[in-house]
């Protein structure tokens, strides 16, 4: 697989960090990293830098992920790239939430780079 | 129609599904196998203090603590980074367990997950300070242990609709 750019959107940098060691872990070597604290910076990155691949945080201040997703979608930013949702909220309600917003998967925290491993990478390959 | 948990209190007070996510989170985010023990932690003069709000039909807090050295241990399983005094990225890793405490332990309950919101954490950090809330439905205080290090984890509920 060549070069994947992926936006990872989370206010903790822990959380930014462990999201792209699981992505390498999931065997996604060649991978570029964009960083954004928040929606709104998300949203300034999508303007400026082509992405194949979003992964945000739900529970964020200001801008939360969900309403980042709507932006994305209202603003024609990253057409076609698949956008994953990785938050602490697990019921079924928040899951069809993010999908209705225009999610493609779902991966809910505390989780494995096996987990990461099958909800992302089979949305790289058909992207 | 309004939710009401009031019927389902001792489902949600019970003890096993704090212990079932702290054993989780711990396992699936650090590699790190926790038990709960008998007893108060064994608090370091420097304490760190992670508190994560919930809203909604239950409302109150998912509080973690632990000594400075405990914390600066489980960020540097977190990050793989090493970390001699509690400083920004420390309290947000910190932060971060205590956001994944909580979503767990609300998750452990439907009726909860799907209503009842989080706060973003917020970090405190010090010496000589407790925590006091007046007349809550229920708390669970639990010590856990890893290794020679122990935390403690709380839920308080001041309210249940």
């Amino acid at each position: 697989m060549g070069e994947i750019r992926a936006l990872i959107v989370d206010d903790s940098s822990v959380m930014r960090k462990i999201v792209e060691r699981a992505l390498r872990q999931a065997g996604l070597d060649a991978l570029v990293v964009h960083e954004a604290g928040t929606g709104a910076e998300g949203l300034e990155l999508l303007r400026s830098k082509p992405v194949d691949l979003i992964l945000s945080d739900i529970n964020m201040p200001t801008m939360d992920g969900l309403e980042f997703l709507r932006q994305i979608r209202a603003q024609n930013l990253a057409q076609g790239v698949p956008v994953v949702m990785i938050t602490t909220e697990s019921s079924e309600e928040h899951v069809k939430q993010a999908i209705q917003s225009g999610a493609q998967g779902y991966i809910r925290k505390p989780f494995t780079a096996e987990q990461v491993k099958e909800r992302v990478l089979p949305l790289v390959h058909a992207a | 129609m309004a939710v009401s948990l009031r019927e389902s209190v001792e489902r949600i007070s019970d003890p096993r599904n704090l212990d079932a996510s702290v054993e989780e989170v711990f396992r699936l985010m650090l590699g790190i196998e926790c038990k709960r023990e008998a007893g108060p932690a064994i608090v370091e003069n420097e304490s760190v203090t992670a508190v994560v709000g919930f809203g909604g039909v239950l409302s109150g807090a998912c509080v973690f603590r632990s000594g400075a050295g405990t914390a600066l241990k489980i960020a540097t399983r977190m990050t793989g980074m090493e970390f001699d005094a509690i400083d920004d990225t420390v309290k947000d890793g910190i932060g971060e367990i205590c956001n994944m405490l909580a979503g767990a332990w609300k998750g452990k309950v439907p009726e909860l997950a799907a209503n009842c919101g989080l706060s973003v954490p917020a970090v405190i950090t010090g010496r000589d300070y407790n925590l006091h809330v007046q007349a809550p439905e229920f708390q669970l205080r639990h010590t856990y242990r890893f290794g020679d290090r122990v935390f403690e984890t709380t839920i308080v509920c001041d309210g249940l609709k």
